[in-house]
C-alpha cells in the first residue's frame, strides 16, 4: 500500500507546486486524492463485476433450484439454496472415476516432475560447465512449442508404445508439459538463494550433497511447494490429451465435464454444479500459490 | 497486500545476490580443483532424466511430425496393415491448393491478432488502473483476477456456454433489457463470427489476469522519480505513459505478446467444447482443423502437415522472443 499513497503524495504535490511551503501540501492532499480515487473505484468496480461475473454466475446457478436455473428472465440474486444440482452432477454419470484417475495423474506427474526437474535446476543455476547455454535456450525453446501441434505425433507414438488408453501413457506426456516450466522457475528460486549459504556448509565440512540437503533444500522448500501445486492444476485442467489419449471408460475430469452437455442434454444447472465441483478446489489452490509463483517466475524470467 | 506489490522485482540489474557460476576462490577452491572431471560429469547427470523425458516425448515427435508430413498415412499405416510410404511434398500441395485452408488461416490470424491486441490493451487498462484505486478495491480486483485466471479452461468454457445459451443465458436476457435491443432466444452460435467473438471474449476474459499481474509487477518497477521529473517537465498523463512508463515496460510486454501470440494461435479446447466436439466449417481454426484432418478424417499425415504449417508461421513470433530471452542470457 505505500506505493500507492506515494504515488497520491507526489500527485498532490505536483499539481499543487505554486503552493509555498510544506503546510499547504499537507493540506491540500488528502482532498484532491480522495475526489480522484472516487472516480476510479467506480472504473475499478465496473472492472471487478465484469470480470468475476462469469465465477458468480457459475456458483448462482450451481447453487439455485433447477427450475429457476430456466427462467427466461432470470433473477441476477440468488433464489434459494439447494445442494440438489450437486446431487444431480454426481449421479449423471460416474464422477468419481474421472475424478480419481485425475488425481492419480496429476499427482503422479507432479512427484516425478518436481524431483527431475529440481536436479535439471540445480545443474543450470549452480554448475558451471559447458553447454548449459544452450540446456537452457532449449528448456525456453522447448516451452514455446505449441502442444496442439504435437497431438498426433504422441497419439502415434504412444500407440506404438501400447500405451494408448493407459495412465502411464498421459503422465508421461503430462511430464513433458510441465517440465521445462517447472525447471525454469524453480531455477529462478534456487538462484535467489545465496550461494555462499552453501559454500559457508562446505568450508565447515559439509560435502556438496549434504550442503544441498542441509541448507538449500529448506530455503527451496516453500518454492518447491508452489511450484508442485502449480504443475498439479496444469496436469488437472488439461483436456485435449485427456480426450485424445483416453478412452471413453478412462476419461478424466475434465472430459467429463465436457461431455456433459452432449450426453444428457442441456442440464444447466447440474453442469454448473459439476463445474463448481472442479473449479474450486483448484481456484483455492491457486489463490494459495499465486503469488509465491509470480515472484518464482519473475526471478526466472528476467535473471535469463 | 496482492501480488504485484510482494513479487520480485521485474527488472533488476544482476545483483550481488546471483554469483555467476565462477570457480571459487578461498578456501574451497582446492576439493574443487582436484577433480575437475567429475565436476564436468555432475550437471549432466543432474539434467539426464529432464533430457531423456523432453527428447523422448517432444524431441521424437516433433521429428516425426515433420517426416509423417511427408508420407502417406492413415488408417492402414495406423494398425499396421500397410508400411508408411514417402509421398514427397503431396501433402503440403494438397494442403496449399485447398480454399478452404487459407479460409481457416486468415481466420485463425484475425481471431488470434483480435485476443492479442483485446488481452494487452485490456491488460494495460486494468494494470494502470490497479495502481489508482483504492487499497481495498485492488485486493478485491486481484482476488477476482487471480481467481478467474485459475478457472480450468473447461470449466471456463462450459460457463461462457451457460452465459450465451440462447434460450436461458444470462446475457441474452440482460442484453434484452437495454431499450431498442431484443435477443431473447438468439443463438449467439448460428454465425461463424458471433459465434467467434463469444470465444475471443472466453479467451480474453482468461488471459488478462496473467497479463494484468505480471505488468502489475513491471508497473512497480518503474522509478516515481523518472514520472515525477517528466510532470515537471510538462508531459501529460499520456506522455508520461508514453514515454517514460512504456520504453521501462517494454522487455515484459515484447514478452507478454510473444507469449499470447502463442497461446491465442493454440487455442484449442475453448472452440472444440464450446461446439461440442465438433467445430462447424465457419469455426474451424488452424489447431482444430489439423485435429480433425488427423482424427475425423484419418489422414495423419495431412493433419500433421498443417500442424507444421502452424508451427512455421509461429517459428517468426518465437524468433523475437527467443532474441529476447538471448539477450536476457548475455546480461547473466
Amino acid at each position: 500500500m505505500t506505493g500507492t499513497t506515494s504515488t497520491t503524495s507526489t500527485t498532490g504535490t505536483t499539481s499543487t507546486t505554486n503552493v509555498t511551503g510544506t503546510s499547504g501540501v499537507a493540506l491540500s492532499a488528502p482532498a484532491k486524492p480522495r475526489r480522484s480515487k472516487a472516480g476510479w473505484n467506480v472504473l475499478g468496480l465496473f472492472v471487478l463485476l465484469t470480470a468475476g461475473f462469469p465465477v458468480y454466475w457459475m456458483l448462482n446457478t450451481a447453487f439455485k433450484p433447477a427450475k429457476d436455473a430456466i427462467d427466461p428472465d432470470p433473477s441476477l440474486l440468488p433464489t434459494g439454496f439447494t445442494l440438489g444440482n450437486f446431487h444431480r452432477a454426481l449421479t449423471i454419470a460416474d464422477f468419481w472415476g474421472p475424478v480419481g484417475r485425475s488425481l492419480i495423474v496429476s499427482l503422479t506427474v507432479v512427484v516425478i516432475g518436481v524431483i527431475v526437474g529440481m536436479l535439471a535446476a540445480l545443474a543450470i543455476s549452480r554448475f558451471a560447465f559447458r553447454g548449459r547455454k544452450i540446456v537452457i535456450v532449449g528448456i525456453l525453446a522447448v516451452q514455446m512449442v505449441p502442444l496442439v501441434a504435437m497431438i498426433i505425433p504422441v497419439f502415434l507414438l504412444l500407440n506404438d508404445l501400447g500405451q494408448y488408453d493407459r495412465l502411464t501413457g498421459l503422465i508421461i506426456t503430462y511430464l513433458t508439459f510441465i517440465l521445462p516450466f517447472t525447471v525454469w522457475t524453480l531455477r529462478g528460486f534456487i538462484v535467489n538463494i545465496p550461494k555462499e549459504l552453501e559454500e559457508a556448509a562446505m568450508v565447515d565440512g559439509c560435502s556438496r550433497t549434504s550442503a544441498f540437503l542441509r541448507v538449500v533444500f529448506p530455503l527451496l522448500a516453500p518454492g518447491l511447494v508452489a511450484t508442485s501445486v502449480y504443475g498439479f492444476i496444469q496436469a488437472w485442467n488439461e483436456y485435449l490429451y485427456a480426450l485424445m489419449l483416453m478412452s471413453q471408460k478412462n476419461q478424466t475430469a475434465t472430459v467429463w465435464l465436457g461431455n456433459f452437455t452432449t450426453k444428457h442434454g442441456t442440464e444447466y444447472a447440474p453442469m454448473m454444479a459439476g463445474s463448481t465441483l472442479m473449479a474450486v478446489p483448484i481456484v483455492v489452490l491457486f489463490l494459495l500459490v499465486q503469488r509465491k509463483m509470480a515472484a518464482g517466475l519473475t526471478a526466472g524470467a528476467v535473471k535469463g | 497486500m496482492s501480488a504485484a506489490e510482494t513479487t520480485t522485482p521485474a527488472k533488476l540489474p544482476p545483483s550481488t545476490r546471483h554469483v555467476p557460476p565462477t570457480p571459487p576462490t578461498g578456501t574451497d577452491a582446492p576439493p574443487e580443483r582436484r577433480t575437475p572431471k567429475a565436476t564436468a560429469a555432475i550437471p549432466w547427470a543432474l539434467l539426464a532424466p529432464c533430457l531423456l523425458v523432453l527428447v523422448l516425448v517432444l524431441g521424437y515427435p516433433l521429428v516425426r511430425l515433420v517426416t509423417l508430413s511427408f508420407q502417406k498415412f492413415g488408417q492402414s499405416q495406423l494398425w499396421g496393415f500397410q508400411p508408411a510410404e514417402s509421398v514427397g511434398l503431396d501433402n503440403f500441395s494438397q494442403v496449399l491448393g485447398d480454399a478452404e485452408f487459407w479460409a481457416v488461416v486468415v481466420r485463425t490470424i484475425v481471431f488470434a491478432v483480435g485476443c492479442v491486441v483485446l488481452t494487452m490493451v485490456g491488460g494495460m487498462l486494468i494494470a494502470l488502473l490497479l495502481q489508482r484505486v483504492s487499497g481495498w478495491m485492488k485486493t478485491l480486483i486481484n482476488i477476482v483476477l487471480v481467481a478467474s485466471w485459475g478457472m480450468p479452461i473447461i470449466v471456463a468454457t462450459t460457463v461462457f456456454k451457460w452465459l450465451f445459451d440462447s434460450d436461458y443465458g444470462i446475457v441474452n436476457a440482460l442484453l434484452s433489457k437495454l431499450p431498442g435491443v431484443e435477443l431473447i432466444g438468439h443463438n449467439w452460435f448460428a454465425s461463424g463470427p458471433q459465434g467467434l467473438a463469444v470465444i475471443m471474449l472466453l479467451v480474453v476474459w482468461g488471459a488478462v489476469p496473467f497479463v494484468v499481474i505480471t505488468l502489475g509487477a513491471g508497473l512497480t518497477q518503474v522509478p516515481k522519480e523518472l514520472e515525477e521529473a517528466a510532470r515537471l517537465d510538462g508531459a501529460g498523463a499520456w506522455g508520461v505513459f508514453r514515454y517514460v512508463t512504456l520504453p521501462i515496460l517494454k522487455p515484459i510486454i515484447v514478452m507478454l505478446t510473444t507469449l499470447s501470440v502463442i497461446w491465442d494461435m493454440g487455442v484449442f479446447p475453448q472452440v472444440f467444447v464450446m461446439r461440442n466436439g465438433h467445430p462447424e466449417a465457419e469455426f474451424q481454426l488452424l489447431t482444430t482443423y489439423s485435429y480433425d484432418r488427423a482424427f475425423a478424417v484419418n489422414d495423419y499425415a495431412q493433419g500433421s502437415a498443417i500442424a507444421l504449417l502452424t508451427v512455421v508461421l509461429l517459428l517468426g513470433v518465437v524468433a523475437v522472443y527467443m532474441r529476447q530471452m538471448l539477450k536476457i542470457g548475455d546480461v547473466e
